[in-house]
């Protein structure tokens, strides 16, 4: 019974710590860049905001156009409750593994770039292309980096790859730190951020997510956003899951709870901390520049696979 | 003899495809009752093979002799598990079709050469799939062939077609002499042509590669494999959309069929070699990935659906070589699985391409037109055509909850289970497939993005576009069956892959499941819970509440949604040519594998007036298929030259042919005594 309330807690933590998330990068890249910033607590201000306020429809627009917002929403979502952030046994946790997982992001990112091309604009269609040639190069990738974890754990279920990580001893294996590598590189390019594409721009050439968003408002919007904003968190957990795991609660008790709580917050805001040192210093790639970013990340994993079968493996 | 209620639904399913064929051109001169009567016939057959399959897979096949054919051989006819599951997979098709055959025909001038050729190509599949012996098997298999040439050619007076058709034929006949070839390989070895013998033969590892290589290359052939798919992508879309759908759907997967019953029925999987697995897989690897790439850069529906032909197929053979290597290198259990991978995407793709072609077919009744340029906005006009289409587009992008997932699912669930096999090449290559098809799934997705949205959504970019009408209510019952059997195959597997399972049994002699206790419809598991589970339905049922919930609580009640123009940057006059179209959206992917399409571009920009207005803008891009031009091409013109060198002999008089026909007989006499 507990676990199960557990993982609605999980779940909804995911959600409603998502836009405190996002808060808190651009709070840091704003005193990075010696501004004063919006504070933590702007991306629910104007989720709320946008949740008050009226859509607005383009003439053209179908079903497919009102329908996205809540698929890509829910898939997201759904995907984040897969994800373990306290505690490794969750119920849910079974339902997906990760290649059901990159299936559900793959899922809400199909609707969006639909959704893009919905109006009939050249800056949706323009999005949506860019979008899925980008994901497409990425994907593989991804599945990749997490092959190299899946393979040394003999399983695609992330509480079993989370069980293995906690039982083997440290050590460095290399297979591991390109996985990481590639994991890193990816979840930029999956959530959007610099140097790949650039979240804060709504009108300019080289946009790919926000040119998708551009004829959405309302309550459409404020969905939209909160899923980009849930997909940046689950990215984050996943990587601290499969990559840094030491705390996560391995029963579910009050005291591990708050432990494994702790130590997650703790963790995520070294990640996002990092994540905004990297938006300040770098420029975005070019357009063009952004597949050979892709492919590297791919070699690397594939790399780390190799590495895993050559030297890893016990005969 | 052993007469089943299997066998007997499948022979009811003949029956009424041979009595189509014969029927309908009794009312040449109303086309309305031979529409009629085809598409009943043809429903039934459809019907019938469903059940043939359903009941086979249950409750076993049977076999029997018919007293046709040879004087010493009569025709052998068999149903077995793996001629059951491809029953089925026929079957699930043909019904839809002749469904939407009802409609999509209406007005089509010339019905009879349909009405007789497409019965016959039902026939043929079907008796490919029942035949226990290699002369049963050519006979079908070469009436499929050339039935489908016909079909193919229907519309003869353009002469692409024409051309098309006979590449077509062409390729079908060398891929018959290859599998030809692989059965005499297996009759030396057997002394029999009956499949009962050849299954107990002793080939000697040489001679069964033999037999491979040839079955391999036959099938493959008329699979669409990479490197010999040249023929696919002119072929499938020149036929009427329907029969698309059943050349697309099954006819590729009869070649699939056949190319399982040689290699794991025939030979089976005592025979193999490690090689033979890496060669499947590297072929699927190579197919999965030209065949999407390919299809990313076609401005033609069809001829784009058809390309992804060869890349669904390309996953399949991921599947099957992965399950080859498998039970080769001794692990039974994990080869069951690849073959149960690559059996779950046979029907998947059956039916999800089956029903992109229906829809295909739709546009294309409605439009008038192939070309996804002239589209737009078809949404609006075509809503339920739009929607299926929709479902379509989903399953063959490998999203859940659809089918398309699960077998992905299981394919990458094999590759990243095999074991470490040995020798180096073997570690390489199991995962850069997976990689593969990581790639070509979500490539698909990209391209079925660029399909729905260039077609359905955004402005119609001609008239036609914007003067389409929704199809027939025929019509969209065709589309609506497989689409829910999409469905109900992405959210229940665990239901499905049981019956599936009698084909592994009967071929490996491995059950997927030695603890039958731990399956439930819920969860599906294969090998077990801890080392991956997917729930469909909890992903479904979770997404549907979530999103209920959102929507309640979101929508406002009674109030009227504003409407107002889109947004474009201050510029009042919007046109509908200023949309991303099919080309446009694809110039990302051609920029970054250039050195694999080597597009020829070519940019014009008129400038009358002054060096900086621009007046017209002229862009033409044409991406060939590599493989047309470095294979197809230069084996052509070598054959016509050697044909030009030995033109002379063409023209002897009758002396110096009885003098040839002389010495063959001689050197007959000389080589088989």
């Amino acid at each position: 019974m507990s676990s199960i309330f557990f993982q609605f807690l999980q779940a909804l933590l995911m959600l409603l710590l998502a836009p405190l998330a996002a808060g808190f990068i651009s709070t840091v890249k704003a005193r990075l860049q010696n501004r004063h910033g919006a504070g933590v607590l702007q991306p629910w201000r104007d989720i709320r905001k946008l949740f008050s306020k009226e859509v607005v429809l383009a003439d053209h627009a179908s079903w497919i156009f009102r329908f996205a917002p809540y698929v890509v929403f829910t898939a997201t979502v759904i995907a984040a409750s897969v994800v373990p952030a306290l505690l490794p046994d969750t119920p849910l946790s079974l339902t997906a593994d990760v290649i059901a997982l990159v299936a559900l992001l793959a899922l809400a990112r199909f609707f969006l770039s639909l959704a893009g091309m919905d109006i009939g604009t050249a800056f949706g269609g323009m999005g949506a292309s860019r979008e899925m040639t980008f994901s497409a190069l990425a994907e593989p990738a991804m599945l990749m980096s997490v092959f190299v974890l899946s393979l040394g754990a003999h399983s695609t279920n992330l509480t079993t790859m989370i069980h293995h990580v906690l039982s083997t001893p440290l050590l460095i294996q290399p297979s591991i730190a390109f996985a990481l590598v590639a994991m890193l590189m990816i979840a930029v390019a999956e959530t959007g951020r610099i140097p790949v594409d650039n979240p804060t721009t709504h009108l300019e050439l080289t946009m790919i997510h926000e040119a998708m968003l551009l004829e959405y408002s309302g309550r459409h919007l404020a969905l939209m956003e909160w899923a980009s904003m849930v997909k940046i968190l689950l990215f984050a957990t996943l990587i601290i899951d499969l990559f840094v795991p030491w705390g996560l609660s391995l029963d579910a008790n009050a005291a591990g709870i708050c432990l494994a709580l702790t130590l997650w917050l703790l963790k995520l805001s070294i990640l996002f901390v990092v994540l905004a040192v990297l938006e300040t210093g770098l420029a975005k790639l070019r357009l063009f520049e952004v597949p050979q970013y892709l492919g590297t990340a791919f070699v690397l994993s594939f790399l780390g696979l190799m590495i895993h079968y050559m030297l890893e493996v016990q005969l | 003899m052993n007469y089943t209620l299997s066998l007997c639904f499948a022979l009811v399913a003949c029956g009424s495809v041979l009595l189509a064929a014969m029927l309908t051109p009794c009312w040449q001169q109303k086309s309305n009752i031979q529409r009629a009567v085809l598409s009943l016939l043809l429903g039934m057959a459809g019907l019938f093979a469903c059940a043939a399959g359903l009941t086979g897979l249950a409750s076993g096949g049977g076999s029997m002799v018919l007293p046709l054919g040879l004087p010493w051989l009569p025709m052998h006819l068999r149903l077995d598990a793996l001629g059951s599951f491809f029953m089925l997979v026929i079957g699930s098709l043909v019904l839809p079709v002749a469904v939407y055959s009802q409609g999509y025909l209406r007005h089509e001038k010339r019905l009879t050469p349909l009405a007789v050729f497409l019965p016959l190509f039902v026939l043929g599949m079907m008796g490919v799939v029942l035949s226990d012996d290699a002369f049963a098997f050519m006979l079908f298999w070469e009436l499929m062939s050339v039935s489908s040439y016909f079909l193919v050619t229907h519309e003869h007076q353009h002469p692409e077609n024409r051309k098309a058709g006979f590449i077509y034929l062409l390729m079908a006949h060398m891929a018959g002499l290859l599998i030809m070839g692989s059965f005499a390989v297996l009759y030396t070895a057997s002394g029999s042509f009956e499949f009962s013998a050849m299954r107990d033969a002793e080939l000697s590892p040489l001679w069964a590669s033999a037999a491979f290589l040839l079955a391999g290359f036959g099938f493959g052939i008329k699979a669409g494999v990479v490197p010999m798919h040249g023929w696919l992508p002119d072929a499938h879309p020149v036929a009427p959309s329907n029969v698309s759908a059943l050349m697309s759907g099954i006819m590729l997967k009869v070649a699939v069929f056949g190319f399982i019953r040689v290699t794991w029925g025939l030979m089976g999987s005592g025979d193999f070699q490690w090689w033979w697995g890496a060669l499947v897989l590297a072929a699927g690897s190579s197919s999965a990935v030209t065949g999407v790439l390919m299809a990313l850069q076609q401005h033609d529906l069809k001829r784009l659906l058809a390309y992804h032909s060869i890349e669904n197929i390309g996953i399949i053979l991921i599947g099957l070589g992965l399950g080859m290597l498998l039970a080769q290198a001794g692990h039974p259990m994990l080869a069951a699985l690849g073959l149960i991978a690559a059996l779950y995407h046979t029907i998947n793709h059956a039916l999800f391409k089956g029903l992109l072609f229906m829809g295909a077919g739709a546009v294309l009744h409605s439009t008038g037109s192939r070309n996804m340029e002239a589209m737009g906005g078809l949404i609006h006009r075509m809503p339920w055509t739009a929607a299926l289409f929709l479902i379509a587009c989903i399953s063959i992008s490998a999203l859940p909850p659809f089918n398309g997932f699960v077998s992905e699912w299981l394919t990458f669930q094999t590759a990243l289970m095999a074991p470490q096999l040995n020798g180096t090449l073997l570690t390489v290559i199991v995962p850069f497939s997976a990689a593969m098809l990581a790639l070509a799934g979500a490539l698909a997705a990209t391209c079925f993005v660029k399909v729905f949205g260039v077609v359905f959504l955004g402005h119609a970019r001609s008239d036609i576009a914007e003067n389409a009408k929704e199809v027939d209510g025929w019509m969209k019952l065709g589309m609506a069956i497989p689409a829910l059997l999409c469905l109900l195959l992405g959210v229940l597997p665990a239901l499905f892959i049981p019956v599936l399972d009698q084909v592994p049994q009967a071929l490996l002699h491995t059950s997927l499941f030695t603890d039958t206790a731990s399956q439930n419809w819920l969860w599906l598991t294969p090998v077990d819970a801890e080392h991956a589970s997917y729930s469909a339905p909890i992903a479904l049922l979770g997404m549907l509440i979530l999103g209920g919930l959102a929507f309640w609580w979101l929508h406002p009640k009674g109030a009227i949604l504003r409407r107002s123009k889109m947004w474009s940057c201050g510029n009042p006059h919007t046109h509908a040519r200023m949309q991303y179209n099919a080309t446009g959206f694809s110039q990302p992917l051609r920029r970054i594998f250039a050195g694999m399409y080597q597009p020829d571009e070519h940019g014009h920009a008129e400038r009358h007036q002054h060096k900086l207005l621009t007046t017209r803008v002229k862009y033409v891009v044409h991406v060939g298929d590599m493989v047309v031009k470095h294979l197809y091409q230069p084996v052509g013109q070598v054959t016509l030259w050697i044909a030009k060198a030995i033109r002379r002999e063409h023209q002897r008089d009758i002396h110096a042919y009885l003098a040839y026909t002389f010495a063959t007989v001689l050197l007959l006499l000389a080589l088989f005594t």
